[in-house]
């Protein structure tokens, strides 16, 4: 799945005084605050991060209120989808007019009908709802498949993805690294063939 | 009727219309989408079927409920910018005012057009959290059953509603807690919006999204509870009119049940006469009975300690540093009652970590001690040994200050240490009893105790004079040990010594857990809760069987009103120690009028819950009158 880095952060986080009796819970409560929010400077949202101290002292500012600065360094695990970047995610709600995926647990995602390919069909079996492919009869996707799917937009603040389906690479995940592989190996086999021509 | 009804395609009136749902909804994204084209002839009539609300015909209803089911499927045809008109009169309709099918539909057209995209999000849940209160001019109507039927239908609407929102957008609660927190309504609503809208807060935080959202929802609500309890000022309950004649019943008046215009006919406590009109005070107190009933629900689901974890972190940073707070605190009291052994202890090791840790600022730790020192009186449901082991850590702390401080008399600079003594005197005032007959409670307590108390910092003449005067008064009859010098009193409530140890915030006349003032409430606190009239101090033994009454454990309920009165009234020892002769005299000749019509008359007196009488104190023995007589 692409969108998520990992990245090394050099910070300087800045505590109030009162916060000078426990830094160390400070700085784990401050980064706390900033999880699954989509950060500017980091350009992503942040999900995990590990963070050392780099150094015991810490510059004063002067000022009405003393802060202190602290030096940190940091490993920051980032989610920052970009268009056309392929995301992975569950199923948890499908209509005629839309399918609702969650990505990662707490991203979530739609896919309106008119970003479906043509080649699903909606249909209804036995009061269950599925999208089923007219030309691969076992491509299926219901409520709980794991789908691939593009990205087309990304609302910073709601963490919101608008997807697409148009895709040929887009569809059920265990459908398709199944038959990519196919896929792949005639795809290998192929060029094998066409370099002897 | 001045409505132009969409035209469904091939609608004339004499047939009959089957058409399917996706028909409807193609019908219904076309309108939609003939907005861009500049066609907003049907888009204009999807709106006006919105708007009509109110005195719907049969026929009407319907055309909603189908207009909503078929916007529910076409969302995301829904465009921000050209279609807000539509978008408006969606946020603006309100479920109090439809029938289930429709609000089902409403819901289910706000859900989706929630989470079809981000945008709508923070709207749709604003609407929902807007449909917490009725319209105004329903409010008065929630009373009765049809008003409580429709409550009933359009909540549970909406937090299902909620509920479906997180399941497809994870993140959602957490947009709904801001959202939430920032629609309380203000204390100063004259439409008492807020009590209806706390009652929804309470139900999130006990709903499937409560664990995401509960401890921010309940820290809000103690906040706006102790806004309240600031509004009444201390003026408004401690009135001196002894004149008025404290026990004057007008016994006619209980033969009205009805709560009448005068909420306190017959209602011989003074103090609770002058919150009478007091509308905060009401609003305080039924928004104090929700969150009992709250802790009800959590301890029966056995989520109590949980949510205690939330409460005391709200004390510490509310409650506690709030100047003097009067009722708030009950929140706390109640929750401990529930729980004795877990969330009672856990209380009372809090106050008094709080009182001996050197780091916390002085007047939290006076605070903390004095909370803790009524609570300890107060709390029917703690064991002795809870209360002795409390005890215990004071009078340790109390003794190692002695002996670390060699000075003398100085109220200024041992305020700490003065509210500490003070702090276990009061207590012993009321369990005194407990201790003596215990032979090693009277060696780790009441020596060390005897310590500290003749020390050269002298606390004896330092405290609260009331409270020393009955804390001596009972140590002399339970020969628990003699003083040196007598103390003359006259009956004072206070001193100049004890201002200056107690400093601006009179803290040393802080007895945070005192009868509660507020009616409804006290019936729910009054079972857990030890009043004055209930302890047997032990120089009880010495007179006549008459005043055994007075200490009788078995809760007279008349006796109550004899005691309890007094106690509010006065809030000192000495006034009721000596007046308690004279009183009773007075006051059985009405006791006797009173056992007429005793039923009614104690129900109405203990805040007239008589609807639900298993808040009633098991013990009521509706028609004796005192045996003394």
């Amino acid at each position: 799945m692409e969108g998520l880095s990992v990245a090394d952060a050099n910070l300087v986080m800045y505590l109030h005084p009162s916060k000078s009796r426990n830094v160390s819970q400070s700085i784990l409560r401050e980064l706390g605050s900033l999880l699954f929010k989509f950060n500017e400077t980091f350009d992503g949202v942040l999900l995990a991060y590990d963070v050392n101290i780099l150094d015991k002292q810490a510059k004063i500012l002067s000022g009405v209120h003393p802060y202190f600065g602290l030096r940190l360094k940091a490993n920051l695990l980032l989610f920052s989808p970009k268009p056309d970047m392929l995301l992975e995610g569950k199923v948890v709600k499908l209509s005629q007019e839309s399918i609702h995926v969650i990505v990662l647990g707490f991203s979530s995602a739609i896919i309106t009908a008119e970003n479906i390919r043509g080649e699903f069909k909606y249909r209804t079996k036995d009061t269950e709802e599925l999208f089923a492919s007219k030309s691969h009869k076992r491509h299926v996707i219901k409520v709980g498949t794991m789908i691939r799917f593009l990205v087309k937009s990304f609302d910073e603040e709601i963490l919101h993805i608008i997807g697409s389906l148009i895709s040929a690479h887009t569809g059920s995940i265990r459908w398709l690294d199944r038959h990519l592989e196919e896929d792949s190996k005639f795809d290998r086999s192929f060029n094998k063939l066409k370099s002897f021509i | 009727m001045g409505l132009e009804l969409p035209k469904y395609p091939e609608m004339e009136e004499d047939q009959v219309f089957n058409f399917t749902d996706s028909e409807i909804v193609s019908h219904v994204k076309q309108a939609l989408a003939s907005v861009l084209s500049g066609d907003n002839n049907s888009y204009n009539q999807l709106v006006g079927v919105m708007h009509h609300s109110k005195h719907l015909a049969p026929d009407e209803v319907a055309l909603l409920e189908t207009t909503l089911k078929a916007l529910a499927g076409a969302v995301s045809s829904i465009d921000i910018t050209h279609h807000d008109s539509l978008l408006s009169a969606i946020y603006c309709m309100s479920m109090w005012n439809y029938g289930p099918h429709v609000a089902d539909a409403l819901a289910e057209l706000i859900v989706s057009l929630a989470i079809s995209n981000g945008k709508y999000l923070d709207l749709c849940l604003g609407m929902l959290v807007s449909n917490f209160t009725p319209p105004p001019y329903f409010l008065d109507k929630l009373k009765m059953p049809h008003g409580l039927e429709r409550k009933g239908q359009v909540l549970s609407r909406v937090h299902a509603a909620f509920k479906k929102i997180a399941d497809y957008v994870p993140l959602a609660p957490l947009r709904l807690l801001t959202i939430v927190l920032q629609g309380m309504p203000t204390i100063y609503h004259k439409d008492r919006a807020i009590v209806i809208y706390v009652e929804n807060m309470l139900k999130l935080e006990s709903g499937e999204i409560g664990e995401l959202v509960g401890s921010t929802i309940l820290m809000a609500v103690v906040d706006r509870l102790i806004e309240l309890d600031v509004e009444i000022g201390w003026d408004a309950i401690l009135q001196d009119d002894f004149s008025k004649g404290i026990f004057e019943m007008e016994l006619e008046d209980v033969d009205d049940i009805e709560e009448s215009a005068e909420p306190d006919v017959g209602e011989f406590r003074l103090s609770r006469k002058s919150l009478a009109g007091n509308s905060i005070a009401e609003l305080l107190d039924n928004l104090l009975v929700l969150t009992f009933e709250h802790l009800e629900s959590c301890e029966r689901e056995g989520r109590l300690a949980k949510v205690f974890e939330t409460l005391l972190q709200s004390f510490r940073v509310t409650v506690l540093s709030a100047y003097k707070s009067k009722f708030a605190q009950f929140v706390m009291f109640y929750a401990c009652a529930l729980d004795p052994e877990n969330c009672g202890m856990r209380f009372a090791t809090v106050l008094a970590d709080l009182f001996v840790q050197d780091s916390q600022p002085q007047p939290t730790r006076m605070s903390a001690v004095s909370y803790l020192a009524s609570y300890l009186s107060r709390a029917k449901f703690l064991a002795a040994s809870s209360i002795s082991s409390m005890l215990k850590r004071l009078v340790d702390w109390c003794l190692e200050y002695c002996e670390a401080h060699d000075g003398d008399i100085n109220p200024n600079a041992h305020r700490v240490f003065y509210s500490g003594c003070q702090a276990i005197m009061y207590v012993l005032c009321f369990r005194m009893k407990v201790f003596v007959d215990v032979p090693r409670l009277k060696s780790e307590l009441l020596i060390p105790l005897e310590q500290v108390l003749k020390h050269k910092l002298n606390p004896l003449k330092v405290c609260l004079p009331s409270v020393v005067e009955e804390f001596l008064r009972q140590a002399k009859a339970a020969s628990l040990f003699t003083v040196c010098k007598t103390f003359i009193f006259d009956g004072l409530l206070e001193s100049e010594l004890s201002r200056a140890f107690g400093g601006l915030e009179r803290l040393d006349t802080f007895f945070p857990f005192d009868p509660c003032l507020l009616k409804k409430c006290d019936s729910f606190i009054r079972p857990m809760f030890v009043f004055w009239s209930m302890v047997k101090p032990t120089y009880d033994d010495a007179f006549d069987d008459d005043d055994d009454d007075d200490g009788s454990s078995d809760d007279d309920l008349v006796q109550d009103f004899v005691n309890e009165n007094e106690d509010i009234m006065n809030d000192e020892f000495g006034k009721s120690f000596d007046e308690q002769g004279v009183d009773m005299d007075e006051f059985d000749y009405a006791l006797k009028k009173m056992s007429i019509t005793p039923k009614a008359t104690s129900n109405y007196k203990f805040g007239g819950r008589f609807q639900e009488p298993a808040r009633m104190p098991s013990r009521i023995r509706p028609s004796t009158s005192p045996e003394s007589l």
